[in-house]
C-alpha cells in the first residue's frame, strides 16, 4: 500500500529568501492591526468591559429578533446588543455596564427575567461588575507577559540569546496577527480569548523550537556553511514534521469548530487561525530573523564552553 | 533500545493500565457510582473504589457562580465608631478634661488634652486599646498593632485604625460571613454547594444544578440585620432617622440602641396571620432575648416599637401588652416568597457587613447538557480524523501512534479523576486540541527515523537515532508549551483554569506515552515483523 506523503523528500525551498515577501507583508498587516486597534477597537466581552450577558432560548422555538431588541432596549439599561445564534432559536443579549457601581448591574438581570422569563428559557446569565472586570484585564495582560518572559528565560538557557530572541519575535508576531483576527472578525474578546492567545503562544514556540533545535544541531555539524543556506536546510529538513503536526492539529480544531457547539466556536476559530499563523511564522518570520543576528559566534561560544567543561571533567577524571 | 526488558515492560504497562483505569468510573452514571459506593464491603477504603470521576464544572452541569465582596468601608467605619466609644469611656472614667470634643478623622479619632499630667495618666489607658495582630511567632507577636497612637507636645492625641487592624477585622468578618452564607445556601436544599474565600475581602459561592438562581442571589445579598428599636423623639440626639415602609419611605425617628437584635433569635418560620391572612414570619427568642423583650415591652406599654431590617423600618406596631413568652411575629405587606426568604435569612443570622455581588455566572442545565453532547461529538470526530490521517501516513507506525493517542486521552481522564480536577467547557476544547498535538512527539520521532534511514543508516540504527535525537526536541518544544500553560493556570479562574489543567496534563502524558509506550510497541513490531526498512 502506498502511504500518504504531503511533503516530498529533500525539499530545497528558499525560505530565507521569502522574507523579502513575508516581512513587508507582515509589516503591512501589523500596521493595519494598529490602525484597526485604534479606530475600530476590540469587541470586548463583559469579562473586560463589565456588564451583563444573557443567552436565552425561545420556548416555542421561534423568535422575533426585532421584538426582543425593542423590549430589551425598552428596559431602560441603554442600547442592548441582541444577536441570534445557533439553530434552535437561541438569542444573546448584551447590556453595557450600568452607572452606579456593583449593585446596579444586578438590576439588569432582574428586569430582563421579568420581561422574558415567560416566553424564553434563560440558558446563561453573566454579570461582571466594574471592579472584577478591571482585575481581569490586569490578570490577562500579566499572564501573557509572564508567559513570554518565562519562555524567554528558558530559551536563553537552552539556546543562547539570538535564537531565543528569534523565537520571541515570531511569537509576538503571532500575537499581533491573532489580535488582528479579533479586530477583523469582531469576535468577542473575553477571558477564553486570553486562553486562546496563550495557547497560540505555546504552539508558536513549539513550532519555532523544533526548527531551531535543528538549526543548533546543523550549526555544530556544518561550521562553514553560509547562514542563509543553513537556515533553509533547518526548515526544509523539519518541513515534513511541520506539515504533519499542523495538519493533525488543524483537523482536530476543525472538528471542534464544526461540532463543538456554539459556546466554544469562537475559541476554536481563533485557535484554527493561530495554527496557520504559527506554522507560517516559524518558517517565514522567526527563522529568517536569525540572519540579522550573530548566530554563529553565539553557537561557537556555547561550544567552547562545552569543550572547556569536557576538558575540566577529563582532567578531574585523570586526577 | 529494541531489547525488551521484562521488568521495564511490566512496569510501564502497569503504570499505563492503572492510569487509564482511573478513568473507568467516568463511564458509569452517577447513580451507578453511588450504588457501588453503598454496596461495596466496608473494609475496602473508599479511595480504592471505582467511584472517583471527573468533576463537571458549573458550565457543564449547570449552576450558579456568585462572587460577593464585603463592604470594607463599612467595616472601617464601624471600627472607628467603636474606637470613639472606647475613647469616650476612658476619658470619662479617668475624668480627663479635653478641648473641642472627640473629633472623627478618616480612619480614627483625635482629642486634645492640654494638661500634661492628665495626658500622662490617660495615655497608657488609651494604649491598652491597641491589640497585637497576627499569630504569635517564636519572638512574640508579629509587632503589628490594631491601633496606632501618636501624641504631640501641644496635647493632640491621635488614634487611628492601622492597615493591619482593619485587615484583621475584614478577615474575621469574611470568616463569619462564610458561616452565615453556608447556612443560608444549605437552607435552599441544594447539593454540594462550594463556598470559599477569595483574596482578603471576597467570598465565592458556587451552587450546582440550581432551578432558581434569582432566589439564590436574593438570599446571598441581603445583610438581614434585624433589630427591635423603640420609636423616639424626632429632634433627640440619640435617635436615627430611618426610612419606614409603613409611611411610604418617610423617615421615622428610632432609638439608636436596639432593644434586642437578630442575634438573639433561635427560630423563624414563615406563616400566615390568623386574622388578616397576610404572610408573616413567626420568631422565637432565646432566654436572654425573651427576658429583655419582656422587660422592655412591660416598661413601654402603649409606645410604638419599630421592627428594623437592614436599617429600614418594616413596621412599628404599638405595644398592646407585655410580650413575655419570647415569641412574636413580623408583618409588613410581605409576599409569600418574601416571608420564605426572610425566615431563612433570620434563621441563618445576619452578615457582619453589607455584601455586594460583584460577579455572577449562571448556566442553565440545558446549555450544560448541550455542551457536553457537542464536546463528545467533537472529541470523537477529531480522534477519528487524526487516526485516519496517521494510519494513511505512517501505516503500522500510525497504528502505534494511535494507540499512544488513545492511552494519552485515557491518562488525561484518569489523572483528572484521581486529582479530583474539574472538567469545564474550555477543558473539553483542550482535550480536542491535545488530540491534534499529542501525535507531535510521535511525528518528531518518526520523521527523524526516516531522515536517519535516508542518510544510509541501517534500520536498527535509524530507529535508535530517531528516538535519541528527537528526544531533546520533544523536551524543548514541550517545556515551552508547559510554561505558557502554567502561566494560564496561574492567572485563570474557573473555566479557563479547567482548560489549563487539561493542557498541562496533556503535555505531560504525551511526553510519557511517546518515550515509553511508543518505544515499546516499536520494539515489539521489530521482533515480530523482522523488517528491513521503515514501513513508511
Amino acid at each position: 500500500m502506498r502511504l500518504l506523503r504531503i511533503v516530498p523528500d529533500n525539499t530545497r525551498f528558499k525560505f530565507v529568501w521569502f522574507r523579502r515577501v513575508s516581512y513587508p507583508l507582515s509589516a503591512a498587516y501589523s500596521i493595519l492591526v494598529l490602525v484597526l486597534f485604534l479606530t475600530v477597537g476590540l469587541n470586548f466581552g463583559i469579562d473586560f468591559k463589565g456588564g451583563t450577558l444573557i443567552e436565552m432560548q425561545a420556548k416555542s422555538g421561534a423568535i422575533d429578533i426585532a421584538q426582543i431588541r425593542h423590549t430589551a432596549t425598552g428596559l431602560g439599561f441603554g442600547e442592548a446588543e441582541v444577536q441570534e445564534f445557533g439553530a434552535g432559536g437561541e438569542v444573546s443579549m448584551r447590556f453595557g455596564m450600568q452607572p452606579g457601581g456593583e449593585a446596579a448591574q444586578q438590576a439588569v438581570v432582574v428586569r430582563a427575567r421579568e420581561a422574558f422569563a415567560s416566553n424564553y428559557d434563560f440558558r446563561r446569565v453573566e454579570t461582571v461588575g466594574p471592579r472584577v472586570s478591571g482585575e481581569l484585564v490586569q490578570a490577562g495582560t500579566l499572564g501573557v507577559v509572564l508567559a513570554i518572559v518565562g519562555v524567554l528565560i528558558y530559551l536563553w538557557f537552552r539556546f543562547e540569546m539570538p535564537l531565543a530572541l528569534g523565537a520571541i519575535i515570531g511569537t509576538l508576531h503571532d500575537i499581533v496577527l491573532t489580535i488582528g483576527f479579533f479586530l477583523i472578525t469582531q469576535l468577542e474578546f473575553n477571558l477564553t480569548s486570553i486562553a486562546a492567545i496563550l495557547t497560540i503562544v505555546g504552539y508558536s514556540l513549539n513550532e519555532t523550537v523544533v526548527v531551531f533545535d535543528r538549526t543548533r544541531e546543523l550549526l555544530r555539524r556544518y561550521k562553514t556553511m553560509p547562514i542563509a543556506e543553513l537556515l533553509d536546510l533547518s526548515v526544509n529538513s523539519t518541513l515534513s514534521r511541520t506539515a504533519m503536526t499542523a495538519t493533525t492539529t488543524f483537523l482536530s480544531l476543525l472538528a471542534l469548530v464544526l461540532f463543538g457547539g456554539t459556546a466554544i466556536q469562537g475559541f476554536a476559530l481563533v485557535m484554527l487561525f493561530g495554527v496557520v499563523v504559527c506554522t507560517y511564522s516559524a518558517m517565514f518570520i522567526s527563522t529568517p530573523v536569525l540572519l540579522y543576528m550573530d548566530v554563529r559566534s553565539a553557537g561557537a561560544r556555547e561550544e567552547a564552553q562545552e569543550a572547556a567543561r569536557a576538558k575540566a571533567s577529563a582532567a578531574k577524571a585523570k586526577a | 533500545m529494541l531489547r525488551l526488558q521484562a521488568r521495564k515492560v511490566i512496569l510501564v504497562l502497569l503504570v499505563l493500565i492503572i492510569g487509564c483505569g482511573l478513568a473507568v468510573p467516568n463511564l458509569f452514571s452517577p447513580e451507578t457510582r453511588k450504588a457501588i459506593e453503598q454496596n461495596a464491603p466496608s473494609w475496602i477504603p473508599r479511595a480504592f473504589l471505582p467511584i472517583h470521576a471527573v468533576v463537571l464544572g458549573l458550565d457543564l452541569q449547570g449552576g450558579s457562580h456568585v462572587l460577593l465582596e464585603i463592604d470594607r468601608a463599612e467595616l472601617v467605619r464601624s471600627q472607628v465608631t467603636q474606637l470613639r466609644d472606647d475613647v469616650r469611656r476612658i476619658l470619662r472614667d479617668e475624668r480627663v478634661s479635653f478641648q473641642g470634643g472627640i473629633q472623627t478623622t478618616a480612619r480614627g479619632v483625635q482629642i486634645r488634652v492640654p494638661d500634661q499630667a492628665e495626658r500622662q495618666r490617660v495615655l497608657p489607658k488609651l494604649r491598652e486599646l491597641a491589640q497585637p495582630i497576627g499569630t504569635l511567632g517564636a519572638f512574640g507577636p508579629s509587632g503589628n498593632q490594631s491601633i496606632a497612637i501618636t501624641d504631640q507636645p501641644d496635647g493632640l492625641i491621635q488614634l487611628s485604625v492601622t492597615e493591619a487592624g482593619s485587615n484583621e477585622r475584614i478577615r474575621r468578618a469574611v470568616e463569619q460571613a462564610m458561616e452565615v452564607l453556608r447556612r443560608r445556601v444549605d437552607a435552599l436544599g441544594t447539593t454540594e454547594p462550594n463556598i470559599q474565600r477569595q483574596g482578603l475581602d471576597r467570598i465565592l459561592v458556587q451552587v450546582p444544578g440550581l432551578q432558581d438562581p434569582q432566589r439564590l442571589k436574593q438570599i446571598l445579598g441581603d445583610t438581614a440585620k434585624l433589630e427591635f428599636r423603640l420609636v423616639g423623639e424626632a429632634n433627640s440626639a440619640d435617635v436615627d432617622m430611618l426610612p419606614s415602609q409603613d409611611a411610604g419611605g418617610q423617615p421615622v425617628p428610632v432609638a439608636r440602641q436596639p432593644v434586642v437584635d437578630g442575634a438573639d433569635l433561635i427560630d423563624a418560620q414563615p406563616a400566615f396571620d390568623s386574622r388578616s391572612g397576610q404572610p408573616i414570619v413567626n420568631f422565637r427568642f432565646n432566654i436572654r432575648g425573651a427576658q429583655r423583650f419582656g422587660q422592655i415591652t412591660t416598661e413601654n406599654l402603649g409606645r410604638p416599637l419599630a421592627i428594623v431590617l437592614d436599617n429600614k423600618v418594616i413596621s412599628s406596631p404599638v405595644i398592646q401588652s407585655p410580650i413575655t413568652g419570647g415569641s412574636g411575629q413580623i408583618s409588613g405587606n410581605f409576599t409569600v416568597e418574601q416571608v420564605n426568604n426572610l425566615a431563612i435569612l433570620l434563621r441563618a443570622g445576619a452578615l457582619p457587613a453589607k455584601m455586594t455581588i460583584v460577579e455572577e455566572r449562571t448556566v442553565g442545565p440545558g446549555l450544560g447538557a448541550d455542551s457536553i453532547r457537542a464536546g463528545k461529538m467533537a472529541t470523537l470526530i477529531a480522534t477519528v480524523l487524526v487516526v485516519i490521517y496517521m494510519l494513511a501516513t505512517y501505516g503500522i507506525f500510525g497504528l502505534i501512534a494511535s494507540v499512544a493517542l488513545l492511552v494519552h486521552v485515557g491518562l488525561i481522564f484518569g489523572l483528572m479523576s484521581f486529582l479530583g480536577a474539574t472538567m469545564t467547557l474550555p477543558g473539553i476544547a483542550g482535550i480536542v486540541l491535545t488530540i491534534g498535538t499529542a501525535v507531535d512527539s510521535n511525528v518528531l520521532i518518526y520523521e527523524r527515523m526516516r531522515e536517519e534511514e535516508h542518510q544510509g543508516r541501517s534500520l536498527v540504527s535509524a530507529l535508535e537515532a530517531g528516538f535519541q535525537r528527537a528526544f531533546a526536541t520533544i523536551i524543548d518544544s514541550n517545556v515551552t508549551m508547559l510554561i505558557a500553560a502554567v502561566a494560564l493556570f496561574s492567572l485563570g479562574s474557573g473555566p479557563v483554569r479547567g482548560f489549563a489543567v487539561v493542557f498541562i496534563l496533556g503535555i505531560l502524558t504525551t511526553v510519557i506515552t511517546a518515550v515509553t509506550l511508543t518505544r515499546m510497541l516499536i520494539a515489539v513490531w521489530y521482533r515480530w515483523a523482522r523488517p528491513k526498512h521503515l514501513p513508511f
